[in-house]
């Protein structure tokens, strides 16, 4: 856990965001807005940048696989637009935001663990054109997600 | 309230049509126990190509919005199906495959690869993740919540157990499961080797991963074939009844499947044609 918070605070520390501890529990960074599906987004003018959070990589188990979707695709918020795989499964990356999709990680078809590894830096796995800012107002900030988190592994 | 006043409609009528009053009452009162379980429908099917059978389940998963229990008594002929990230030149003995025209699928869970026929058989649950309590929408906790459901199928042989993901009588594999999870539910499928053709084992090469618990074995030492444990009708039978302990199960007949799932869906299962599989084969043969 230490080592955890440790890596977040160097990730923190280069994004120049502030960061929340969640005692034994998941990182999760200020500064990004969340879904309830467990996604992140970062946003920077008119484009985003997506990946899913420390909360949804833990569960998951280790990623062998990454589904990315193609440049110039339409992306809406709440929909899928790609998958991870992982301990045999399949699961959808839901989209944050709407927009256009403008560049995707290529590095994550080789080295599909970064997800696992670094999910809030080298882990990424999508940049969009936003088609509506108004829309990351759905989204929940990092207290509002944290609590989130810890609602919805109380009831398991 | 819902619930309760439909338990009393159920129970009047009952009470006034069908003639032995006593137990018309208890066959209510066995209705309003199922009234509390989400409903699970069931499809039986047997000898369905399996294509067919998992163009059915991304329809069900992604179209329908209802519990479902699926059960193939075999498939028609004998097929390859790998996993979403399934790579040709990497899991199977390409030169063979195209050779003996066997079918190859890539389907829409993850997992590995397996070559099915009439003697398999596949029982696949898609649920709703808020029908299913105590179980997240996650791959382990799907698989932890059907391995004790099949834990009260094979009840009594010994040996039984998940084992790092796979089904197993001690350390002998005999079904192979994958899964695929959306937003608020999953599907949980598995292709059980009822028997098998040990020729159609050689057309698959031994994966790059595989569990600690293989220890290098082949296929032929790795797995085990069902027909040596449990009786085909018996295992169906139990699987039935198992999943009708935590749901209220209603029987579906395949021409009825449109009333329930409507709309345009993510279609990712797909048969590999031949030009895929022999460019897989050039690939290979270039990189050597």
């Amino acid at each position: 856990m230490a080592a955890r918070f440790l890596w977040a605070s160097r990730v923190a520390s280069h994004l120049k965001i502030s960061i929340a501890q969640r005692g034994f529990a998941s990182v999760v960074l200020k500064d990004l807005k969340y879904a309830e599906s467990h996604e992140w987004v970062k946003i920077d003018g008119n484009k985003a940048t997506f990946g899913i959070t420390d909360h949804a990589q833990d569960h998951l188990g280790d990623v062998v696989y990454v589904e990315l979707p193609d440049l110039g695709r339409s992306v809406s918020q709440g929909e899928s637009f790609g998958a991870v795989e992982s301990v045999k499964a399949t699961s959808d990356i839901n989209s944050p935001v709407s927009g256009k999709v403008v560049e995707v990680n290529e590095v994550l078809t080789e080295s599909p663990g970064l997800v696992n590894t670094s999910p809030y830096e080298d882990g990424w796995i999508i940049k969009v054109e936003l088609s509506d800012a108004e829309e990351a107002k759905k989204l929940m900030d990092s207290d509002k997600y944290s609590k989130f988190c810890e609602e919805e592994d109380a009831k398991h | 309230m819902f619930l309760f006043s439909r338990f009393f409609e159920e129970l009047i009528f009952t009470r006034r049509f069908s003639g032995k009053s006593s137990k018309g009452f208890k066959m209510s009162i066995s209705r309003a126990n199922d009234l509390r379980l989400p409903l699970m429908n069931l499809i039986r099917l047997k000898g369905t190509p399996i294509l067919e059978q998992l163009h059915l389940e991304e329809r069900l998963l992604r179209a329908s919005s209802e519990n479902w229990c699926i059960v193939n008594d075999g498939t028609n002929v004998p097929t390859i199906v790998m996993g979403m990230s399934g790579k040709p030149s990497q899991l199977l003995e390409l030169g063979p495959v195209m050779k003996d025209q066997i079918p190859v699928i890539k389907r829409f869970t993850g997992g590995g690869t397996v070559i099915v026929d009439k003697s398999t058989l596949f029982v696949s649950l898609i649920c709703n993740k808020d029908d299913v309590p105590g179980v997240q929408p996650y791959p382990r906790s799907v698989m932890a919540w059907s391995g004790s459901l099949y834990g009260e199928v094979f009840g009594g042989v010994n040996g039984f157990q998940l084992r790092e993901n796979d089904y197993v009588f001690g350390d002998r594999k005999f079904g192979g499961n994958a899964q695929s999870i959306i937003k608020n539910r999953w599907i949980h499928h598995t292709s059980f080797l009822w028997d098998y053709n040990v020729r159609n084992m050689a057309y698959l090469k031994l994966p790059s991963r595989v569990p600690q618990y293989r220890l290098e074995r082949d296929h032929t030492e790795f797995v085990c074939r069902m027909k040596d444990y449990i009786e085909r009708s018996d295992f169906i039978e139990k699987t039935v009844k198992a999943v009708g302990k935590q749901f209220a199960m209603k029987q579906v007949n395949l021409e009825d499947i449109d009333s329930y799932a409507k709309g345009e869906h993510v279609k990712s299962t797909r048969l590999l044609t031949m030009e895929e599989l022999q460019e897989a084969m050039s690939g290979t043969t270039q990189s050597a």
